[in-house]
């Protein structure tokens, strides 16, 4: 006998043997999955939107406690009181139009950004020249803050918006157009040839493949750009806010430190934040909900 | 580029004659880092009208490159190749590929917008005339209820379908798949390839086949080549029924003979270092 069929034989030898058996009519039904309902403290705990506003909750109860048992409204102002400045500098009109003249800008800089990022990604990923000249410049750029630029800004374009639109793009452009590129880069070379294969070429092939297929990037991009334009803006609103009597919420901010109306400088900062949360929690949260997540990209 | 009709009063003749495909010759080479790897060497074939025509061959012989040529994605250092007599410089609508990979399917496009894709973007149909023709080849691989949902709610066999459907829809010169169905369970495997041999005797459309599983060539081509690796090389091309016939002169079944054919060297240590 030789030694592969030994092995065999030696293999069932060690096992056990037991008998064999086939169910011929499995029953079909009464073998359903059992469903078991959430409770109901389960199903509010799932709900994103009501552990945020718990949170932010907690934190404005914590604010008050501590704003009372400190005792210094010149120092730290309780957070009714905030809420109360906040109303009064609303009604009044000074807040909405300070926070729409900032909001303006913003939008005008972060529109331009956004374009100039889009035309250095694009060149960027058609050459690869291109590729080294984005990587340059973002890499000298990049690290340097927009508001150490805003000197040279006030000499090119004066006192004015001109010289905050600059400072803006400047904060929003190396971002977004490092965001695209990497995505564009990420883009696999099998969805690549699907676009080759179907004829497009130059800006169809950009548009129908390259875009939605770098999206994910594409739109953390955005949201960093936004973050930072925001930033950028209030500062140097802070440092010269004023244009022929329009400054924005930087200059509130700014002026009513200076007539110590600190109720005033907690409602301003209060504005910038919760502009930040609408944009983040209601308008980039949709465009995700109507895009990316939708396509099963993010999850 | 031929229409069907252009073919004349005798297209049995006309396609029995002149190959719809021509490799001549064709050296393929591409750089890694370090090296130059030559990934075919001179290789030739001819693929006729609807044929199912089946490039078989270890990992490292190229087979998988050489599609790509043909799809135009990148030239060959040596040789041509023709399609109709024109010859193949760039990835056009007439030649479709079908990839192994799942995200081949655009994720942000529904099953239909995907298979309408590429008759779009061709130009070859808009509007709603391309939504029919569309809906008309989801309805052939019998997705039809899944038309409105995204990619990546279907399965793997569900999504090689879509692509299937895509590439079919476009109705191109020859179809090209490269190894479409590698990536999917066993059983499914099975499913897609009578599927695939069914939706074949409906139109009977021309194919080029890549793949590593002999099984697989010899169920789905009538025509099969093989070829050797490091370089590629043509080894032998052979016929095939789809039934694994006994070969009467060596008796024994196209699976063995092949077998054969690509394990007669002892089998080198591929090192697994070439992407096939």
């Amino acid at each position: 006998m030789n030694s592969a069929a030994n092995a065999a034989l030696q293999r069932r030898q060690l096992i056990t043997r037991r008998t064999e058996f086939v169910i011929d009519d499995l029953p079909t039904t009464g073998n359903g999955v059992v469903v078991k309902p959430l409770t109901s403290w389960e199903k509010l705990y799932n709900q994103g939107w009501l552990r945020k506003t718990m949170i932010l909750l907690s934190l404005a109860v914590f604010w008050e406690l501590y704003a009372i048992w400190l005792g210094n409204p010149l120092l730290f102002p309780t957070f009714s009181g905030t809420l109360e400045s906040l109303w009064n500098s609303t009604v009044t009109g000074e807040l909405p139009s300070r926070a729409w003249n900032s909001l303006r800008i913003l939008l005008a800089g972060y529109a331009i950004g956004i374009a100039l990022a889009a035309l250095l990604a694009v060149i960027a990923i058609t050459s690869r020249i291109g590729t080294d000249f984005l990587e340059a410049l973002t890499a000298m750029f990049n690290p340097l803050p927009a508001i150490a630029l805003l000197p040279l800004a006030l000499i090119w374009f004066g006192l004015g918006n001109g010289s905050l639109v600059f400072v803006l793009v400047h904060s929003v452009l190396w971002p977004v157009a490092l965001n695209t590129h990497s995505g564009f880069m990420a883009v696999s070379n099998t969805m690549r040839m699907v676009g080759r294969n179907a004829g497009l070429r130059g800006f169809g092939y950009v548009t129908s493949i390259l875009i939605p297929a770098a999206f994910c990037s594409i739109l953390t991009g955005f949201k960093i750009g936004w973050a930072f334009a925001w930033r950028t803006l209030i500062a140097a609103e802070l440092v010269f806010g004023v244009s022929s009597g329009s400054g924005g919420l930087g200059w509130f901010i700014y002026l009513n430190k200076n007539d110590l109306e600190i109720g005033n400088v907690f409602a301003g900062l209060l504005t910038v934040i919760l502009i930040g949360l609408f944009v983040e929690n209601v308008i980039f949260r949709q465009i995700e909900a109507r895009t990316v997540r939708k396509w099963g990209m993010q999850h | 580029m031929f229409m069907h009709d252009e073919l004349g009063l005798a297209p049995d003749c006309a396609a029995a004659t002149t190959p719809l495909l021509e490799v001549k010759g064709v050296t393929l080479q591409y750089k890694t880092k370090e090296h130059l790897v030559t990934a075919t060497y001179r290789v030739n074939f001819e693929v006729m009208k609807s044929d199912r025509y089946i490039l078989l061959g270890p990992s490292g012989c190229g087979k998988s490159t050489l599609l790509k040529a043909v799809g135009g994605f990148l030239s060959p250092t040596e040789g041509n190749i023709r399609l109709n007599g024109v010859e193949v410089t760039a990835p056009g609508p007439d030649r479709m590929m079908v990839f192994q990979e799942f995200d081949q399917l655009l994720p942000w496009k529904t099953v239909k917008e995907n298979v309408a894709f590429t008759l779009i973007k061709s130009g070859t149909l808009r509007g709603k005339a391309a939504e029919d023709k569309a809906m008309q080849y989801i309805e052939k691989v019998n997705l039809a209820k899944f038309a409105n949902t995204y990619p990546h709610m279907l399965s793997g066999g569900m999504k090689q379908r879509v692509a299937i459907a895509r590439a079919m829809a476009m109705e191109p010169q020859i179809l090209l798949m490269d190894e479409p169905f590698a990536a999917l369970d066993a059983l499914t495997r099975r499913k897609m390839q009578d599927e695939l041999l069914r939706l074949w005797d409906d139109t009977h459309f021309t194919v080029l086949f890549v793949t590593h599983s002999i099984l697989e060539a010899v169920a789905l081509g009538n025509r099969i080549l093989l070829l050797s690796p490091h370089p590629g090389q043509v080894k032998a091309e052979l016929n095939s029924t789809g039934e694994d016939d006994l070969d009467e002169v060596s008796g024994l079944r196209l699976s063995d003979r092949i077998n054969r054919l690509l394990f007669a060297q002892p089998v080198e240590d591929q090192g697994g270092t070439f992407h096939e």
